[in-house]
């Protein structure tokens, strides 16, 4: 579905080594691009051979219970194989893997593992099976066009995550998260792989530089605060009239009492 | 008024004011209505300013309102937004929604006029709503006022009108779903429905009409109805008086309180500024309806949390709380049962609440004129009965929400729609059973005042070794509060005059009857002298005051 | 109102039973007791301590003053920040400073006047309680009967009851006048319009391609991949001139791709789905919301107006919520350039349901 895809849908999987190879390739550019001009990249360049050891050792001491030793999945976990390194920085790196618990969805918690840990697992996984990479980091800077991001949200995202990210409930017990505090990359992240139940948005369906700009507004969103004043959780209408009843209302029934009651 | 005040033209002293005010009277005959209003006792309770809350956010709206038209423009045709707000920037959008976003973001102060319309449309339902309840609990509607109970309620339900044509107007992604909501429901009606939706919306959903026209239901036709009757339901209080609580002094002869000038002027002049400051701060901390995030109405799009203005909520919520299935083909013909149920149950509902006032005066039978307030306890059925209302109410305002509920407390969206249609269909019966029986007990435990004293919590031996807990008697002014109300008793069927029990008579004995079979009657001298009788034989008051003093 | 004489700034104790003035009207059901309580009459008056004491009314009076003087301070605040915050360069922040400075300074000015004003009531004007005596609200008999006189003489005067032959015309005539306002209503709908012609057709025909909604751009079947969702326009319809919209709210579809597999499909719609591929109406048929959350695991799609559910995996059909039919499905194919295209138009209304639907 994309470079990447094509590059690696030529070779065998069984082909071990030159899947190690080739992946060493692009998983140090990537890696290199998503953590340009940070000192990680100097030591993570040259050892993205031990990058995709140490990742197995922490999968298999981490992960292997649900998804399998191999990643290859067992009742309990889905096969990991061709989910790509975008899949595994999104579950990881937001917290939502390892999970804590089965239940309807698996929730955003605090992050078990450090970056160079989240790099490592997701580029392990990504050495198994060609999957979507994680976003180069221009798609992911917020300096698109947000009259078009905004509008892109709306057809695609805003059904499930409200028009101002703020979330919302699907069936059973399963709710699309609020975007109010996620990374550009997550974002990117989530729209190609498609966690839990959210669906896949391709780059055929929304190229690259449309999700730059879904997530430059995102950015847009977050960084400027409403201005009309606090949002009161951008929930809408309930918000206002929870709002108007309990601390508009309550505040004038408490001035009548004070208007009518003797003076002493 | 023996020392009226009121200017009377005669004044030999020549100040400014009375100058002015004799040269107006000379030309309007105001004196006349100064004498005859100037010093009408108001009686003042928080309770009574409930109404003025709803009065004084409607004068908001409509200043406010008056701004807005000025910057409004009621148009479908498209345009592409080339305002301030960056991430709408080049969108095709209608004129509504343009003009309504330059309102907010390149007029200065204009999102703050737009906010406060907002938040005050919002108060001006919500205290209509408390006012309501004010009035249905203390019984205020009662004899001579049952007419000015179905004019406020007319205005409920107009402003209810207004509101929702007001959410419409700026053409947004939010209130055009709402729209279409309303087209669904249309469409669903049987026989009319197709043609009613064409004719509102001047064709096919959405067409380029329908802005146009809830524009001119909302400045005008609404507004002027809304206006006129306020007057009437104004005039009605001069007319009839304000209700009061029973207190000593105040009986169904009399309305007592401060006079309206000067004293109740000030107190509600200066609360139509508190009211309009306490909106003015929230609209300047609060974002209402932010169409910038909605975005343009596009009948493509949808945001989670879809929603309309709470007090639609009770509508949608009905919707929602439909279980799957009720919609049949018969006779060629589509019944569309799932929005037909909540608009017959919806409909029901309200003209229950409008006529209420004349259900009770025909059970009572009661042909007096009812000028002092009930207490809420001392009418327990008729409590009962509006705890059933408000729960239902509740339930379906909630049912609204359902999205929202689920994810703001872990729960499923299944389940909250399962937990609230049980609360739609058996929360009435258990509020009105839990409100009649608490009721009872507080009139129970008035009684046991009235007869025994509050419990001063302070226990006494007396001289003979018995230990008893000291009443504090009631002086004779707390105690009328508690004995001075009205109670009924079930009807009795008689025969009419050509000897025959009829169907009505005999419908008006089963609802009286369950209206009044559990009733406290209010304490009788005779039986106050008969407790003191036996409590306080041997140690009356006065003694036991001695009896307390000797254990020091 | 005529006869509404105050009875004077004295509070004098009155009779509290109903009967005083409304002797004939009937109590109902209601206890008349005999035995009941004297109304003890007004309690004594208490003074405020403003009342008694000469520094805190001096107090008082000050509050009132300094809180009208906050409340010009609010005003110039307000005409200030006008002035000194104001909208400039697509910046929301200032539009938000705007917003909360004016604001502000309106609600000091307001409740400046409003606190005031009532403080000034509460504790510096004379307190005095006043009884207004109650009439009945039919008035005295002798004005009902001045009433009914009045009109028994318009009775004689014009006929109206006695000439029954012109009343009654009248009466006819005011009936039908208002029927010609209400056929002018008609002009709300176009007049060359059948409603019910309209609601059963869409964009959609033979051929048409399925482009992406708002590009435009057509959709290749291979693009869809496992999983996806996307949301459909047909394609055209953003070069309409007139009624966009209006189809638009008709012809949004959302195509969704499952495992063939996992698709449970009706067998006379065998052919509508293309390798898994299917497109559905967005429209709800509860009462038209857009239909799009899709969960490509569980394969339902919610409404998120009034939560009802379909199952994409069975051809749509409602598992929860107040809908009642499936969403309809567009019957689809892939053209020579591989692009999806439109077998036909719905088979069925999409959409709300309708009187005539059938």
């Amino acid at each position: 579905m994309n470079r990447s895809k094509r590059r690696t849908g030529r070779r065998h999987p069984l082909a071990t080594v030159a899947l190690l190879a080739l992946g060493l390739v692009f998983t140090g550019g990537a890696y290199a691009a998503i953590s340009s001009g940070t000192a990680a990249q100097a030591e993570a360049e040259p050892t993205s051979q031990q990058t995709i050891e140490e990742g197995k050792k922490l999968f298999q001491a981490n992960c292997a219970t649900c998804h399998g030793l191999e990643a290859q999945g067992t009742g309990t976990g889905p096969s990991l194989i061709g989910v790509g390194a975008a899949s595994v920085d999104f579950q990881v790196g937001t917290g939502r893997m390892p999970m804590q618990m089965q239940g309807p969805q698996a929730q955003e918690k605090p992050v078990q593992f450090t970056d160079e840990q989240v790099k490592q697992l997701a580029y392990y996984v990504a050495s198994l099976g060609p999957g979507p990479d994680i976003p180069e980091d221009h798609l992911v800077d917020g300096g698109g066009d947000a009259a078009n991001g905004a509008e892109l949200f709306r057809i695609n995202c805003a059904m499930c995550h409200n028009v101002a990210g703020a979330g919302g409930a699907l069936t059973e017990g399963k709710y699309a998260p609020p975007l109010t505090d996620v990374s550009g990359v997550h974002i990117y992240e989530a729209m190609v792989t498609g966690p839990q139940n959210m669906p896949v948005f391709n780059d055929l369906n929304i190229s690259p530089e449309d999700k730059r700009d879904i997530i430059t507004y995102l950015k847009y969103v977050q960084d400027n605060r409403s201005p009309g004043g606090f949002e009161l959780g951008s929930l809408g209408p309930v918000a206002e009239g929870l709002f108007i009843w309990i601390f508009g209302l309550g505040a004038i029934v408490a001035i009548t009492v004070w208007i009518t009651a003797k003076s002493n | 008024m023996s020392t009226a005040t009121s200017p009377n033209g005669t004044q030999p002293k020549q100040s400014f004011t009375s100058a002015a005010s004799v040269y107006v009277n000379e030309r309007t005959s105001l004196a006349g209505f100064v004498k005859e209003l100037g010093r009408k006792a108001f009686p003042d309770h928080w309770s009574f300013l409930l109404g003025e809350v709803a009065l004084f956010s409607f004068v908001v709206v409509l200043i406010t309102g008056t701004f807005l038209t000025f910057f409004f423009q009621a148009s479908m045709a498209e345009v592409h937004y080339d305002g301030s707000y960056v991430p709408l920037k080049g969108v095709e959008m209608s004129v509504a929604m343009a003009s309504t976003l330059d309102i907010s973001f390149d007029v200065r102060g204009g999102l703050f006029v737009r906010q406060m319309h907002h938040w005050a449309a919002l108060l001006f339902i919500a205290g209509i709503g408390l006012h309501m309840l004010r009035i249905f609990f203390t019984g205020a509607f009662r004899k001579p006022r049952e007419l000015n109970w179905v004019v406020g309620f007319v205005m409920f339900i107009l402003a209810m009108g207004e509101g929702f044509t007001g959410y419409s107007l700026p053409d947004d992604l939010l209130s055009g779903n709402g729209l279409r909501i309303i087209d669904g429901m249309i469409k669903g009606m049987p026989l009319i429905g197709t043609w009613t939706s064409f004719l509102l919306f001047g064709g096919e959903f959405p067409g380029t009409a329908i802005v146009g026209r809830l524009y001119t239901l909302h400045i005008l036709l609404l507004p002027a109805l809304l206006v006129a009757l306020v007057a009437i339901h104004l005039l009605y209080v001069v007319v009839h008086k304000h209700t009061q609580y029973a207190a000593p002094g105040k009986t169904q002869l009399n309305a007592v309180g401060p006079p309206i000038l000067p004293t109740y002027a000030a107190k509600a002049g200066g609360f139509f500024f508190i009211v309009f400051g306490v909106l003015a701060l929230i609209a300047s901390f609060f974002t209402i309806n932010p169409i910038w995030n909605y975005g343009p109405y596009d009948p493509s799009p949808v945001s989670a949390g879809t929603q309309p203005d709470w007090y639609i909520g009770f509508a949608d919520g009905a919707l929602r709380l439909i279980p799957p299935g009720w919609e049949f083909v018969w006779l060629d013909r589509t019944w569309s049962f799932n929005i037909l149920v909540p608009l017959i149950v919806l409909g029901g509902f309200i003209v229950m609440v409008l006529i209420y006032p004349f259900i009770e005066a025909w059970v009572t039978g009661d042909k007096r004129e009812h000028h002092i307030a009930d207490r809420p306890r001392n009418n327990p059925t008729r409590t009962a009965i509006g705890a059933a209302g408000v729960t239902f109410y509740a339930g379906l305002w909630a049912a609204a929400s359902s999205d929202i509920l689920a994810t703001h407390f872990s729960l499923t969206m299944e389940g909250v729609i399962h937990a609230l249609q049980a609360t739609v269909i058996v929360g009435p019966f258990i509020a009105y059973f839990i409100a009649k029986r608490v009721c009872i007990a507080l009139q129970k435990k008035d009684r046991e005042i009235v007869l025994h004293g509050f419990e001063s919590g302070r226990i006494v031996k007396l001289p003979g070794g018995e230990f008893i807990e000291v009443h504090q008697p009631l002086d004779e002014y707390d105690r009328w509060k508690l004995v001075s109300y009205d109670s009924y008793q079930p009807l009795m069927l008689r025969p009419n005059a050509r000897g025959k029990i009829t169907v009505g008579q005999r419908v008006r004995a089963a609802v009286s009857r369950w209206f009044f079979e559990d009733r406290i009657a209010p304490v009788t001298r005779a039986e106050l002298e008969a407790a003191h009788a036996l409590h306080h034989a041997p140690a009356p008051a006065g003694e036991l005051e001695a009896a307390q003093s000797s254990q020091h | 109102m005529a006869q509404d004489d105050h009875s004077g700034a004295e509070l004098a104790a009155a009779d509290s039973s109903h009967a005083a003035h409304d002797s004939v009207a009937s109590p109902g059901t209601a206890l008349i007791t005999t035995d009941g309580f004297e109304n003890p009459g007004f309690p004594p008056h208490r003074p405020r301590v403003t009342d008694e004491d000469p520094k805190r009314a001096k107090r008082a009076q000050r509050t009132v003053y300094t809180l009208f003087y906050l409340s010009i301070l609010g005003s110039v605040w307000a005409v200030a920040a006008y002035m000194l915050f104001p909208i400039e360069g697509n910046d929301v922040d200032a539009v938000r400073l705007n917003n909360m400075f004016i604001g502000l300074g309106a609600t000091l000015a307001l409740f400046g006047i409003g606190f005031g004003a009532v403080h000034w009531a509460k504790s510096v004007m004379v307190d005095v309680e006043l009884a207004d005596e109650r009439h009945p609200v039919g008035g005295s008999p002798e004005t009902r009967a001045a009433a009914a006189q009045v009109f028994a003489d318009a009775d004689r005067e014009s006929g109206f009851s006695r000439r029954s032959v012109i009343r009654n015309s009248l009466i006819g005539a005011l009936i039908a006048f208002p029927l010609p306002a209400v056929v002018l209503f008609r002009g709300f709908a176009p007049q060359d319009q059948n409603p019910v012609e309209l609601l059963n057709h869409t964009m959609w025909k033979q051929g048409t391609r399925l482009a992406l909604d708002p590009s435009g751009a057509p959709i290749k079947a291979s693009d869809v991949t496992i999983g996806s969702a996307f949301h459909v326009i047909p394609e055209g319809l953003a070069d309409l001139e007139h009624g966009k919209l209006e189809e638009k709210a008709k012809a949004a579809v959302l195509l969704m791709r499952l495992e063939p597999s996992e698709l449970n499909e009706l067998p006379e719609r065998a052919s509508w789905s293309y390798d898994g591929i299917v497109a559905y109406s967005k429209i709800c048929t509860h009462v038209g919301c857009p239909v799009a959350l899709y969960e490509q695991h569980t394969h339902h799609l919610l409404c998120p107006c009034h939560q009802s559910q379909f199952d994409v995996a069975n051809h749509c059909e409602v598992i929860f919520g107040p809908a009642k039919r499936p969403l309809p499905q567009l019957p689809i194919a892939v053209d020579d350039e591989g692009y999806l295209v439109a077998q036909s138009d719905f088979t069925e209304p999409v959409g709300p349901s309708f009187w005539e639907r059938n």
